[in-house]
């Protein structure tokens, strides 16, 4: 049995370490909100959270997280309230939506470490995560709105 | 007389493996000593052209590019997604090496190769190969300014000993070799140090 942390929440999963963290998440306990995309770490659609920073979960077997603190899309906010699921909602980001919430983790990261990102900042930090769709425009607007809702007191 | 030779006998011995002992313990080792030969500027210079080599082969120098960028494959492109090396040579925001890059080797055909140093020199010691002539590489390896602030042995070690130098030999599926074995590598390096590291003209 794994042990692993996940939203706050204590899990024990009966996996193989080598298992990607992604098949955990999705299969073992359900939180079918993080996406299977190339399964190569190519697209950004797996991004979850491994201790803060937004690690490809399709690549990442289960034994690197074990005990370490793991947030997924389910659990950025507690009310879908994290300023930039505010921001996707004001400007209407996703088409299909299938890799927004690895959109969402990474951008999350670079508002933590960045809480004013010029659009190069914005490249620097999201061009890992594709979208097929072509949403960048919006994501980029999205992610200025939500910056300027964290600096006037929204969660971060 | 007799109740005293087993005495004198037992002496004798313990002097015996004492001295014994004594003979086959070596002089102190010091790990600053180089290994030196009678100064040779043209099998020194040989020898980096073969270090050279290496160096300048993708599994090294992908990873000490001329811009920000780190490369990938035999060609050298630029890492795709618009990597970037960081302050600190981990990368960016989200874009973080060990964020794709695992402690090991992914399996299978263009996945992400792994080391748990995974990572570019830092922004203040870029320590670029590509773009190098042999003399300015040389000459570079031997700057504690420009190496890491490593002596000439620090950097044999390093080149012999350091995981993520030896990853390039055990780059997972579907990567090409540098050019030399790692223990032909080494044999190299400490060959050109030892003859007197010199730099080629060019």
């Amino acid at each position: 049995m794994i042990a692993l942390k996940v939203n706050d929440k204590s899990y024990q999963v009966d996996a193989s370490p080598d298992m990607p963290l992604l098949w955990v998440l999705r299969d073992l306990l359900g939180l079918t909100g993080t996406k299977f995309g190339c399964g190569v770490a190519q697209c950004g659609a797996c991004t979850v959270h491994l201790n803060g920073e937004a690690i490809r979960s399709c690549v990442t077997k289960v034994s690197r997280a074990q005990g370490q603190n793991i947030v997924t899309i389910e659990g950025l906010s507690l009310n879908n309230d994290h300023p930039l699921q505010k921001a996707w909602v004001e400007f209407d980001v996703p088409q299909c939506g299938y890799c927004q919430s690895g959109q969402l983790m990474s951008a999350a990261v670079l508002l933590r470490e960045n809480p004013n990102p010029t659009n190069q900042d914005i490249d620097d930090a999201m061009s890992g995560n594709i979208c097929r769709c072509g949403t960048y425009p919006r994501i980029r607007q999205a992610i200025h709105k939500a910056a300027e809702m964290q600096k006037e007191g929204g969660k971060s | 007389m007799s109740s005293k030779k087993p005495f004198i006998l037992i002496v004798l011995l313990l002097a015996a493996i004492g001295i014994t002992i004594m003979s086959f313990k070596g002089a102190p080792v010091d790990h600053n000593t180089l290994a030196t030969l009678p100064k040779d500027s043209i099998g020194s210079v040989k020898a980096f052209m073969s270090v050279y080599k290496v160096l300048k082969s993708a599994r090294c120098m992908n990873c000490h590019p001329n811009g920000d960028v780190p490369l990938q494959g035999d060609d050298n492109h630029l890492h795709t997604m618009g990597v970037k090396r960081g302050t600190d040579g981990r990368g960016l925001y989200a874009m973080k090496c060990s964020n794709c890059h695992q402690a090991e080797n992914a399996p299978g055909i263009h996945t992400p190769p792994g080391n748990p140093k995974w990572s570019l020199p830092p922004a203040n010691m870029r320590m670029v190969f590509q773009g190098k002539t042999p003399r300015q590489l040389a000459l570079q390896l031997l700057d504690p300014k420009q190496n890491g602030g490593r002596s000439k042995q620090q950097l044999i070690d390093h080149m012999a000993s350091d995981d993520l130098v030896s990853w390039a030999w055990n780059p997972g599926t579907g990567r090409t070799l540098p050019p030399l074995s790692h223990t032909a590598f080494s044999a190299q390096v400490k060959l050109w140090i030892a003859k007197g590291a010199y730099a080629p003209a060019r």
